[in-house]
């Protein structure tokens, strides 16, 4: 499948999916109705606050999300198929051989009493049962190697590894059965900044090699604009804008996405010596503003903000380019919401 | 803005150095050798002038927390000397100690770890006026409370000094914490990465909030941090540690432009930018930051170090002043001299 925009292929296609916690006090919209695709080979970051819904969307996508929260609504063609329909037993195959997850701490994803070369093993003979175990050993050590990681380090427990190492071992084990898609969570905020910058340089040279993409999921948006091809911006459960992370961050459009980009710290003298402080805090989700659920701390608000919801819609025409404002968008005339 | 005297020092660190004894197994203390250390901290000297904000940054490991510690006396050095505002911490005893904590008060990273989830804000705020000013009656210490509230942006005041931590946001604890810090009006206050755990709409405010209340209550900060890019943000001169040792210390600016220690270096190109049009192209250091138990010989850099030469395995480098205010401790650090020097 080619997206008309951009001609590039599109690995996953989510449309208008929502997530729902069931909560005492009501249902919470932690994801609602979002839609944007990933390509085949990019880096996408996926920002926003804590509480914002990005970690809840990247579950999503696997279709790990358990009560109290489920899935109600939305469709997710992966690879021109829809997973949506998969059942259980699919999803098991589905979820390690073309999606593969890191989550922030590896010790917790990874098996204690299990060795390296035990953990990747595993994973080809769950996905490949017909894979000789001197052959899955074989891929583990050139992966190993891939990895940058020293061969002897093959037979060493989780707790012997470093933190860098322990990602890198994480990754692998998405990499060794070919998945498309690496959904990172948070997978460098525990790190130190000189292996952080190191997993990340790892992440482009695998993308490089194996075309590979990758969900960057990150409260920080220097990384993003560090290696990531495209950015998205959710706010609120829902997303405020995406575009490539260039135009963006050279000309963002909703007002959120600019407040957002200008109060991050830059360790460059002479630039932004003052930092954008951005009024207000994210609303509770069981009760979300009406209309465009960032009005209440927009600085730009307008009367139909309060009053209708916005469209995730092209920006001046440009269809890789989408923000979720009425800024954006020809405001309606004829109804009684209008300005 | 107040001038800062550089010959006005509020805490003086001396050859401090501070190791912890390795747990062993009993049969290891049966049979075993020697005890083993964590060698946290190693011969480290440095001075925080008065009304300045002083940062230490390094990875995690560096011992930049373990010498917050010690410098505020919660924790005592195993050789070295911590003087404030003259006064030899090791000279004074428990009571002496405490007395002195009212002018010497912490920030911690996680505010919900530092209040008291059984008091409201305003009681945990007042709590420290009960200990330290014990003459205050209860109608002064709730003004006194309330005032700190406004001061921190928790308006109004009186309806957050009935709430407690768990019904307030993230960044409204956090600011509860640095009232419950600066009610007993300290000179100095160590700031332990106050705001590593705020989301980056906070930060900006929660950083403003603490320069203004630095101008406002003439307060000196130790700031502890792993992010030289919010340092950039708050900090007057910066030590740069690599596994117990300090690397270099020099004024902010002059650090940021003239890098002298090949370690401050990487940790500063590897800090994003957040800009796609400045990606960094530099590689970065091998490894990562070794054990302390048994740190590297000669320069504790040496295993990682690109201009790694065979004296840094063998040779501790002199902790020296290269330029004005500008300490270094590495062999090479005179070819990262800019040309004029």
């Amino acid at each position: 499948m080619e997206s008309l925009s951009t001609g590039k292929e599109v690995l996953v296609q989510v449309h208008d999916l929502s997530v729902t916690y069931h909560t005492r006090l009501g249902p919470l919209s932690a994801v609602n109705g979002v839609s944007f695709d990933i390509y085949r080979g990019e880096i996408l970051g996926l920002v926003g606050e804590s509480g914002c819904g990005k970690s809840t969307l990247g579950k999503a996508l696997m279709r790990m999300i358990a009560p109290p929260a489920e899935i109600s609504g939305g469709r997710i063609i992966f690879d021109n198929e829809d997973i949506m329909t998969y059942d259980e037993e699919q999803m098991r195959d589905f979820r390690g051989r073309r999606v593969s997850m890191i989550f922030q701490d590896p010790l917790t994803s990874l098996n204690p009493v299990q060795r390296v070369d035990e953990h990747i093993i595993e994973a080809i003979q769950v996905h490949e049962p017909t894979t000789p175990i001197s052959a899955a050993l074989e891929r583990a050590r050139t992966l190993i190697q891939t990895l940058g990681i020293r061969e002897n380090r093959l037979r060493d427990y989780p707790h012997q590894l470093s933190g860098g190492m322990r990602q890198r071992v994480m990754v692998g084990l998405g990499l060794v059965l070919n998945a498309d898609l690496i959904v990172a969570d948070e997978a460098t905020t525990s790190l130190d900044v000189i292996v952080e910058a190191k997993l990340l340089d790892e992440f482009k040279r695998l993308r490089d090699e194996f075309n590979l993409a990758i969900l960057l999921i990150t409260h920080n948006i220097a990384l993003v604009a560090q290696i990531a091809d495209r950015i998205a911006v959710m706010y609120a459960g829902q997303m405020a804008e995406i575009g490539d992370v260039v135009t963006v961050f050279d000309d963002p459009r909703h007002p959120y996405t600019d407040g957002l980009l200008r109060s991050v710290p830059n360790v460059k003298l002479d630039e932004r010596e003052v930092l954008y402080k951005m009024g207000g805090e994210p609303p509770n989700l069981t009760h979300p503003p009406a209309g465009c659920r960032f009005h209440p701390r927009c600085p730009l608000a307008m009367p139909i903000c309060s009053l209708k919801e916005p469209q995730l819609l092209p920006v001046r025409g440009d269809a890789s380019h989408l923000a979720h404002c009425w800024l954006q968008q020809p405001q309606p005339v004829d109804e009684e919401g209008a300005a | 803005m107040r001038v800062i005297d550089p010959t006005d020092n509020l805490v003086e660190v001396r050859d401090l150095t501070k190791w912890f004894p390795v747990q062993q197994g009993l049969l290891a203390q049966v049979f075993g050798g020697k005890q083993r250390f964590v060698h946290a901290v190693d011969g480290v000297s440095f001075e925080i002038r008065r009304g300045e904000v002083f940062g230490l940054a390094g990875e995690s490991g560096s011992g930049k927390t373990t010498i917050g510690r010690v410098v505020v006396g919660l924790t005592p050095p195993t050789s070295g000397t911590v003087t404030f505002d003259g006064i030899d911490l090791s000279t004074l005893g428990s009571a002496g100690l405490r007395s002195l904590r009212k002018s010497m008060q912490v920030i911690f990273q996680d505010p919900m770890a530092s209040l008291n989830p059984r008091m409201s804000l305003g009681r945990s705020i007042g709590y420290g006026l009960e200990i330290h000013n014990p003459e205050m009656d209860a109608e002064a210490r709730r003004a006194a409370v309330v005032e700190m509230l406004e001061r921190v942006g928790l308006a109004p005041a009186n309806y957050f000094y009935n709430k407690f931590p768990h019904q307030t946001s993230g960044g409204q604890r956090q600011r509860a914490a640095i009232a419950r810090a600066l009610i007993t009006r300290p000179e100095l206050v160590l700031a332990d990465e106050p705001i590593a755990m705020a989301d980056v709409s906070v930060r900006a405010l929660l950083l403003d909030l603490m320069n203004e209340l630095k101008r406002d209550l003439s307060l000196t900060y130790l700031f502890i941090t792993h992010d030289l890019a919010t340092a950039k943000y708050i900090c007057d001169r910066v030590g740069v540690m690599y596994l117990g040792m300090m690397a270099e210390v020099a004024d902010l600016r002059e650090l940021y432009t003239h890098p002298l220690h090949p370690y401050s270096q990487a940790l500063l190109a590897a800090v994003p930018v957040p800009d796609p049009h400045q990606r960094r192209t530099q590689p970065m250091p091998e490894g990562e930051i070794p054990n302390p138990i048994n740190p590297p010989s000669g320069c504790r850099f040496h295993p990682r170090c690109p201009i790694a030469g065979s004296i840094c395995r063998t040779e501790v480098p002199t902790y020296r002043a290269l330029r004005p205010d500008h300490w270094v401790a590495c062999h090479y650090a005179e070819r990262y001299l800019p040309s004029g020097d």
